[in-house]
């Protein structure tokens, strides 16, 4: 065995930023004799927050991404010459769709010949809304449940913790399919119900661990001492100082929560098929896609492809923007 | 250590007595009744009664559920509704499948996911690195159904490399001994069916195993990162080990960590995961089951599925916590 033979020597990166710090001293020097004004200008957290964000590349293209989705959700429908409610059955029923064109930019589908541009902007309405609102019902439980557990402690946080034990040993996606075939019947309010009540528990967890160490810290004993109440403490002293690890696991929920969506629906389990969701869209193509309708499934799948990538670029950069042990 | 294990299996009992407490809230929860499921919807109220009775429905709620409780600790599932037939029985047919699926994914997982993320951890910053952690970023956020759709259009549909769905070709026949496909043909040292379950297998294990290998990645990338900069390395380095031998001995051993419980996680994804994979690719497994079993109000074959995957889940992670202790001797438990 050769002693010396593979050694291979640490990369030298770490030089390069000494030459650059070496290079910055002279121009300081020679602006030292100028006279200039120094105003300080005091940030805010979230300003401070916007501040590291922007640097991060991929979350801002996210955040562009996810804001051009929305906007589309929103009026893309009004500006799309089609309308999604009145379209006439056609004269003849095909079997195949059309490819992507002039007129349909993402084609047509077989069947009922829908354009599917206007199908999956319509769906990202559904989807989107339910991928956020029960992200809010899941984060309000979620902070309700893991404040109280950990800042009231005792028996009330044992029992809590042992039913979020047990909610998480569940397989929630077979709980979810079995809720929304019995209580469901095709209602996106209780789809979004239905979600929100399964998105808690990592919440919980969570925000219960924050409340333990933030409780014992000297600002809650002030603030005990002039007398606040339980309700006050919580809400005004503690949660506040918890806000950004929540603002992180929600990004999360929001992104699995859009994929739960597509998922039951695929099934036929979500909303009503003649809806236009993402999920919806794609398992109303399944039969289409051994003839050749690529088209068809390809958009809607994308659409929550990009949703995703982007919650996650967000939730990457809000990561990197909210710990306030990374300096940017 | 067996103190450790036996405090850990009397934990689990909390969670499964409220496990089995919320499984039967939940079914009795549910809208509809059992009887009407199993009779159709014209069945004579006398009749109905009669089912009902049988089941044992009406009695009161308590006693509904001592009996399902004692039902439980006597491994009596109950009997499917559509089938009659014990739900042990059917599912013990299909958990084959899954199982097959499953580790299929898993290995892919892993085999994939350690190389790639030792690679990207070795030239970090590089091209390469920057490539494994977009790949890894699309493999989460690819839900396992567009996946699979877009695998089974590519491969199957229009290239036609491989079979679309199944788990073996209709026109072979084999003997099942145990319901393992690939076991059972190597049994039976039937090769060509082997390697037709095989090429079956690739898709939806592909499909399946996305996700994990994305997670995998990331964390074997973090993990080896973080030990590279470990000064045992540095010294292992020094006194001039070969790069594979610091690779497997002092950078690796000391990774797996974060790696095994990662791995270990993805057990109750990837079990969630087959309910999907299976109905896109055919695959006669439990995930399959669950959705027939779901449409058809099969309401104990649903909860009793539920129930034993939950019990796997706990299972699995206590074999995690245990194996830590075997990979890394540093840990101890009292």
């Amino acid at each position: 065995m050769q002693p010396f033979g593979e050694f291979e020597p640490a990369p030298p990166a770490p030089l390069t930023e000494h030459v650059v710090e070496v290079a910055a001293i002279p121009v300081r020097q020679e602006e030292a004799g100028a006279d200039y004004e120094v105003t300080l200008q005091s940030l805010n957290q979230w300003q401070l927050a916007w501040r590291k964000f922007k640097k991060h590349r991929l979350a801002l293209i996210g955040l562009g991404i996810l804001s051009f989705l929305l906007a589309t959700a929103v009026i893309g429908p009004f500006l799309l010459p089609y309308d999604f409610g009145t379209i006439p059955v056609p004269d003849q029923i095909v079997y195949q769709g059309r490819p992507p064109g002039i007129g349909h930019l993402f084609g047509e589908t077989g069947g009922l010949q829908r354009d599917v541009l206007t199908l999956v902007v319509n769906g990202a309405r559904l989807s989107l809304i339910i991928g956020f609102s029960s992200m809010l019902i899941g984060v309000f439980i979620g902070t309700i449940v893991g404040a109280i557990a950990g800042f009231l402690g005792g028996w009330l946080d044992n029992v809590l913790m042992r039913v979020v034990d047990v909610m998480l040993s569940l397989p929630l996606l077979f709980v979810i399919l079995v809720a929304s075939r019995f209580f469901g019947n095709g209602s996106a309010l209780l789809l979004i119900l239905i979600f929100g009540f399964f998105s808690w528990m990592g919440v919980a967890r969570l925000v219960r661990s924050l409340f333990l160490s933030l409780r014992e810290q000297e600002f809650v004993e002030a603030a005990r001492a002039v007398g606040a109440s339980n309700m006050r403490t919580i809400f005004r002293h503690i949660l506040p100082n918890a806000v950004s690890p929540i603002v992180i696991v929600a990004s999360l929920i929001v992104a699995g929560n859009i994929i739960s969506e597509a998922f039951v629906s695929f099934l036929g389990f979500g909303v009503d098929a003649s809806t236009p969701t993402w999920g919806n869209i794609l398992s109303n193509a399944l039969t289409f896609i051994p003839l050749g309708n690529w088209w068809w499934p390809f958009f809607a799948g994308f659409a929550i492809i990009l949703t995703v990538l982007s919650v996650n670029f967000i939730g990457d950069g809000l990561r990197d923007a909210l710990d306030p042990r990374s300096r940017a | 250590m067996t103190k450790y294990i036996i405090r850990r299996l009397l934990a689990a009992i909390p969670v499964l007595f409220g496990l089995s407490i919320i499984l039967f809230a939940f079914i009795h929860l549910l809208p509809g009744d059992p009887a009407v499921a199993l009779l159709g919807q014209h069945a004579t109220p006398e009749l109905t009664a009669e089912i009902r009775a049988q089941l044992g429905l009406d009695q009161p709620l308590w006693q509904q559920y001592l009996a399902y409780l004692g039902q439980l600790l006597h491994g009596d599932l109950g009997k499917s509704i559509i089938t009659n037939r014990p739900i042990i029985d059917e599912f013990l047919l299909r958990f084959p499948g899954t199982v097959e699926l499953t580790v299929g994914a898993l290995i892919f997982a892993v085999g994939l996911g350690i190389p790639l993320g030792r690679y990207a951890a070795r030239h970090v910053q590089g091209f390469g690195d920057g490539m494994v952690t977009v790949i890894s970023l699309l493999g989460i956020s690819i839900p396992i159904f567009v996946l699979g759709l877009t695998l089974q259009y590519i491969f199957a549909v229009q290239l036609k490399w491989l079979p679309a769905s199944g788990r073996l070709d209709p026109r072979i026949a084999i003997e099942y001994h145990t319901n393992f496909v690939l076991i059972d043909t190597l049994l039976d040292g039937n090769i060509p069916a082997f390697f037709n379950g095989l090429s079956h297998l690739i898709l939806p294990a592909i499909a399946l195993g996305s996700i994990p290998l994305a997670i995998i990645t990331r964390i074997t990338r973090a993990s080896v990162l973080d030990v590279t900069n470990e000064d045992y390395v540095r010294t292992a380095r020094a006194k001039g080990l070969s790069e594979r031998r610091v690779g497997g001995r002092h950078i690796m051993r000391n990774a797996w960590l974060p790696v095994v419980t990662v791995i270990g996680l993805q057990v109750g994804g990837l079990l969630a995961g087959a309910v999907i994979t299976e109905t896109i690719f055919s695959w006669n497994g439990v995930g399959r089951w669950t959705v027939q079993a779901i449409q058809d109000h099969d309401y104990f074959v649903v909860q009793s599925i539920i129930l034993i995957f939950a019990l796997i889940f706990l299972v699995v992670n206590l074999v995690v916590d245990i194996g830590y202790a075997f990979i890394n001797p540093r840990i101890r438990y009292a």
